[in-house]
């Protein structure tokens, strides 16, 4: 009796209730994954397709081969703006040697420090959209901060936002700020699970400051110092909306970068291109593959270790 | 703690900490009380060189009046309709993915996550091109759901990450003994993890927001105009209709920036904790 039952229980038992653990996992990741693969990985594929063509958005797209990379072997503007690009990359790291600065400076239990700490985050919340009108303020040569500061130590004025030697330092310090208001928060965050047992041993030993910092806290501040750094970089080369609000690529295209000479090449006034657009978008995607190899390899290790 | 309390200096070291702390505050945040000095001030001070000094008389009312009477107000709305249902979009998927991804253990789920790690890495823009042809060719250019479908995408690359590493982090056993208990994989994602989800989804749902809120790049590629166009691209057709009415376009670019940084003094302690996650191992 009882083994009838039993025997009939299993052979009804559905083909999903049989699978459902290896299943189930693939039927909650389908609706992510089309979302993602729609809209982010084909595209980036596609970028690779649309870069041989000769399109306007249009009409009939035009297979041009490589023509598209051949223009942009000759074209000035590509390697202001891939420059550019570098600039920006080498510079926004410095929000995280500042941030780590800054949040030293707040790492203490005084009263109100916990609204010291939430307003000198503030700018990261702000969009850049507003960041770059203020900063736009703050350079401006007739009434500007910038300017009035320089004046009292008897300089200036500089138009920095006029002039193509400063125009994209000018755009980074302004998106430093923001940037380094989040590295900021990584490393109070970092600094608050720092070993004391640590650091007291490293007193009694007589380590101090600098020493003390170097060689006992911040390797332990690496998990903060390797997100840092990974925001960092996707930030610098997603800068698009300062240098739009601030210059809109000015003066004469000098401070462009390859997001924004992309987006201007397909969408502005300058030309429905989206062929030559893609192509620039496939180099500004090589760059970016190099740090996100270095990026997965640094999980992948990670995730082995666990 | 590093560095050295401050309790454990002298009185003198203690003071000038103190004193400091104020005034760095005060440069750091400059460029904002500047903004703030502006949008109330008159019009009169910006034609007679009065910048900096105080405002000849208060046009707080006045201005923020004319900001609320301009397009403001639609481009807010907007802005809410297209943050809102992005919000909830990339929290049903990504605690989703981030349970199949954070539970099962099975051959292609490193390479999966991987995929969602990766394409959250890229910078968006080069996206710009497809995504656009995509969008027009669903008839869906300059609509708020062209908007949000494509940031519901883009960001379950982020949420999955996110949700992945908070369900890595949580106890095991908890799924084991659901499982020997019969209880079936669905009933587990439903009344055991989603209820132990919820601070992540709240700090996820605070981001998502403020990423989303301060988007421009997508605001300018897929909408035009003031029936789609966010609160982010509405500040630059507002601006250019009152170009150098400083007193205006502060107003204007308070009024912008003001939900998300209210949503991150209500939810700070989820803002913070969502932004850190894994600072600490």
């Amino acid at each position: 009796m009882a083994d009838t039952t039993v025997s009939t229980g299993t052979s009804q038992r559905s083909w999903y209730k049989r699978n459902e653990i290896a299943v189930t996992p693939w039927l909650f990741l389908i609706p992510g994954i089309i979302f993602f693969m729609v809209y982010v990985i084909i595209p980036i594929f596609q970028s690779f397709y649309y870069s041989t063509l000769s399109w306007d958005g249009l009409g009939e797209p035009q297979n041009i081969g490589m023509a598209n990379y051949a223009e942009l072997w000759d074209d000035d503007a590509f390697y202001t703006s891939l420059w550019n690009n570098f600039i920006w990359l080498a510079l926004y790291l410095l929000a995280i040697p500042a941030g780590l600065f800054i949040a030293l400076l707040l790492n203490q239990t005084i009263w109100g420090i916990r609204l010291y700490k939430s307003l000198f985050f503030f700018p990261f919340v702000i969009s850049q959209v507003v960041v770059g009108l203020v900063f736009g303020w703050f350079y401006d040569p007739t009434f500007g901060l910038f300017n009035i500061a320089l004046g009292a130590i008897g300089l200036g004025p500089i138009n920095v936002l006029g002039d193509e030697a400063y125009v994209t330092y000018g755009i980074i310090a302004a998106g430093l700020w923001p940037q380094t208001a989040y590295c900021m928060i990584l490393y109070l965050t970092g600094l608050n699970a720092v070993d004391p047992e640590q650091i007291e041993a490293a007193r009694l030993d007589g380590a101090k400051r600098l020493k003390m910092l170097w060689y006992v806290v911040v390797p332990q501040l690496k998990p903060a110092t390797f997100i840092a750094f990974v925001v960092t970089i996707i930030g610098a080369l997603r800068s698009f909306d300062l240098i739009s609000i601030m210059t809109n690529g000015g003066p004469f295209g000098s401070s462009r970068v390859l997001s924004f000479y992309m987006f201007e090449v397909a969408l502005s006034e300058y030309g429905f291109r989206m062929g030559y657009g893609a192509a620039i978008a496939v180099v500004l995607f090589l760059i970016m593959l190099v740090f996100i190899t270095y990026f997965l390899y640094s999980m992948y290790n990670e995730e082995k270790g666990r | 703690m590093f560095p050295t309390p401050i309790e454990k200096s002298t009185p003198g070291v203690q003071v000038a900490y103190k004193v400091m702390l104020p005034v760095a505050l005060l440069v750091w945040l400059a460029p904002l009380l500047a903004v703030a000095l502006f949008s109330i001030k008159p019009d009169a001070d910006f034609t007679t060189g009065n910048y900096w000094g105080l405002p000849s008389s208060f046009e707080g009312f006045t201005n923020y009046g004319l900001v609320f009477g301009s397009d403001m107000p639609r481009y807010m709305l907007n802005s809410i309709l297209i943050t809102v249902p992005t919000m909830i979009g990339c929290v049903i998927l990504s605690s989703m993915t981030g349970f199949a991804l954070g539970i099962y253990k099975f051959k292609a789920n490193i390479w999966v996550f991987f995929m969602f790690v990766a394409g959250n890495f890229v910078p968006f823009q080069i996206l710009m091109v497809p995504v656009r042809d995509l969008t027009l060719d669903m008839g869906l250019y300059n609509t708020i759901p062209g908007l949000v479908l494509f940031h519901i995408a883009f960001q379950t690359g982020f949420c999955t990450l996110f949700m992945r590493n908070f369900i890595r982090a949580l106890p095991f056993e908890l799924v084991e003994a659901a499982r020997v208990e019969g209880i079936s994989e669905f009933r587990i994602f439903w009344f055991v993890i989603m209820p132990l989800m919820k601070p992540a989804l709240a700090a996820m749902a605070v981001l998502i927001f403020t990423f989303i809120w301060n988007d421009y790049f997508w605001a300018v590629v897929l909408t035009q105009g003031v029936e789609s166009q966010p609160v982010t691209a509405g500040i630059t057709s507002f601006n250019a209709q009152f170009r150098a009415a400083y007193h205006l376009m502060s107003a204007g670019s308070i009024v912008a920036a003001l939900p998300p940084v209210a949503m991150f003094f209500l939810m700070q302690k989820h803002f913070i904790a969502g932004l850190t996650l894994g600072a600490v191992k």
